[in-house]
């Protein structure tokens, strides 16, 4: 790993000046993507602002209709969370199996979603709950935020502070996790509200996106029986030594349906 | 170089280290702790599991910066004299070791399970250690030495 300056930021106002005011500054959330990158030399800043010690970033509550989860909230503490698994169960089931429990007592719900990673699993839930992003500098709808590959609508110095997902009536993720790394190879979440599907798909492209071809079969009948003969194009799908873009391309279709199913 | 200080099995450590060490070499290298084991050095096998302020964290993906201030449990923490700690204990009863690489970070993470589920399902045991791997493949002794320290707890 190459050196950096090291800052622990009081607030989140300090860490987004320091951020923008340094030569090549990177915000660390939980660390469990970026210590990795930069053990591998994959990244070199030259500052590393520390979020880990800012208290109002952490926690989860219950606000109108919608729990809003503070950007540094571990995913340990979602999974446990007894409003989260009452109102959203799927994103109770999603955090606790993201890697593995000393990975989840460290990863943050901010990270995971600020980085895009394409096999980070919250992205999913982000798109399929219809999530609002909240930032120092705004709100940001779930369909305007991932872009690419680790790339997403957060501007320099923009820092997530919290994310408001909608409660469905019933929602699930399902995935098929890398055996290694427990990253999704696919994973896909389903929410329902009323007539209203959505279809969130992480693992299998540059960055997740939605199934919108399910999302409307869905809609008239929410069953895993009405997308089975949907293909997902395998078409701009990742491809690598874990699975070819045809596989996962199969992947979200048996991903979703069992989705639906653990819908109940 | 900037100072941290890190209290580490009850006693409070003051070092000057780079903004790049990381906790198991804090601990390895700056203190000569080195029961805390470096295995894969990618956050997945879990052998350099520690606690930080009571909770599982893998120290070969974090920074010593990031815990100047908190508390660290390593496996050289747990036996009191010579008075082994009850998972100890219970791995040595078991036979839950083979050829040790895996063990301290398997015991620091079956303590931790303990105390967040103190009456595990076997199949909660084995969903715990997902994080942790065990090359001998010795993971069936492993899960009986856990579910032997819960129920002892149980009893006490």
């Amino acid at each position: 790993m190459y050196n950096f300056n090291y800052h622990q930021a009081k607030n989140v106002d300090e860490a987004s000046k320091l951020v923008t005011s340094v030569e090549e500054g990177k915000v660390m959330a939980g660390g469990m993507t970026l210590i990795p990158t930069l053990k591998q030399r994959l990244a070199k800043p030259s500052d590393v602002i520390d979020l880990g010690k800012i208290p109002e970033l952490k926690g989860i509550k219950k606000e109108g209709n919608a729990i809003v989860v503070g950007a540094m909230t571990r995913h340990f503490d979602v999974a446990n969370s007894d409003v989260v698994k009452q109102s959203i169960p799927g994103l109770a089931q999603l955090a606790g199996h993201i890697g593995d429990p000393a990975v989840r007592h460290r990863g943050t719900c901010g990270g995971s979603i600020a980085n895009s990673d394409p096999a980070a699993d919250y992205p999913s839930s982000v798109l399929a709950l219809n999530a609002t992003i909240i930032t120092n500098k705004r709100k940001i709808a779930a369909d305007d935020f991932f872009k690419g590959l680790f790339e997403t609508a957060l501007e320099p110095g923009e820092i997530i502070t919290a994310v408001s997902f909608p409660i469905p009536e019933r929602s699930a993720y399902m995935k098929f996790p890398n055996p290694a790394s427990r990253y999704a190879i696919v994973g896909v979440f389903v929410a329902k509200t009323g007539n209203n599907v959505r279809v969130g798909v992480t693992g299998a492209g540059a960055c997740a996106f939605r199934q919108k071809d399910m999302e409307a079969a869905l809609s008239k009948n929410f069953s895993a029986d009405a997308i089975k003969d949907i293909k997902q194009s395998d078409n701009g799908l990742n491809s690598d030594i874990h699975a070819s873009a045809e596989y996962r391309a199969h992947l979200v279709n048996v991903m979703a349906r069992r989705a639906v199913q653990a819908c109940g | 170089m900037p100072s941290v200080t890190i209290t580490v099995n009850g006693k409070p450590e003051t070092r000057e280290v780079e903004n790049r060490t990381l906790l198991v070499q804090f601990l390895r290298e700056h203190l000569g702790l080195t029961g805390t084991h470096v295995g894969c050095d990618t956050s997945q096998c879990g052998a350099c599991v520690v606690h930080i302020d009571g909770y599982s964290a893998k120290s070969c993906t974090m920074l010593a910066t990031q815990v100047n201030g908190s508390s660290v449990t390593t496996i050289e923490g747990l036996a009191k004299g010579d008075q082994l700690h009850p998972m100890q204990e219970s791995f040595r009863e078991n036979h839950g070791l083979q050829c040790g690489f895996c063990t301290p970070g398997m015991v620091m993470s079956s303590i931790d399970l303990l105390r967040v589920t103190p009456k595990p399902t076997e199949r909660q045991i084995r969903e715990w250690l997902e994080g942790n791997i065990c090359r001998c493949t010795g993971y069936h002794n492993i899960v009986k030495a856990i579910a032997a320290c819960a129920e002892k707890q149980a009893k006490a």
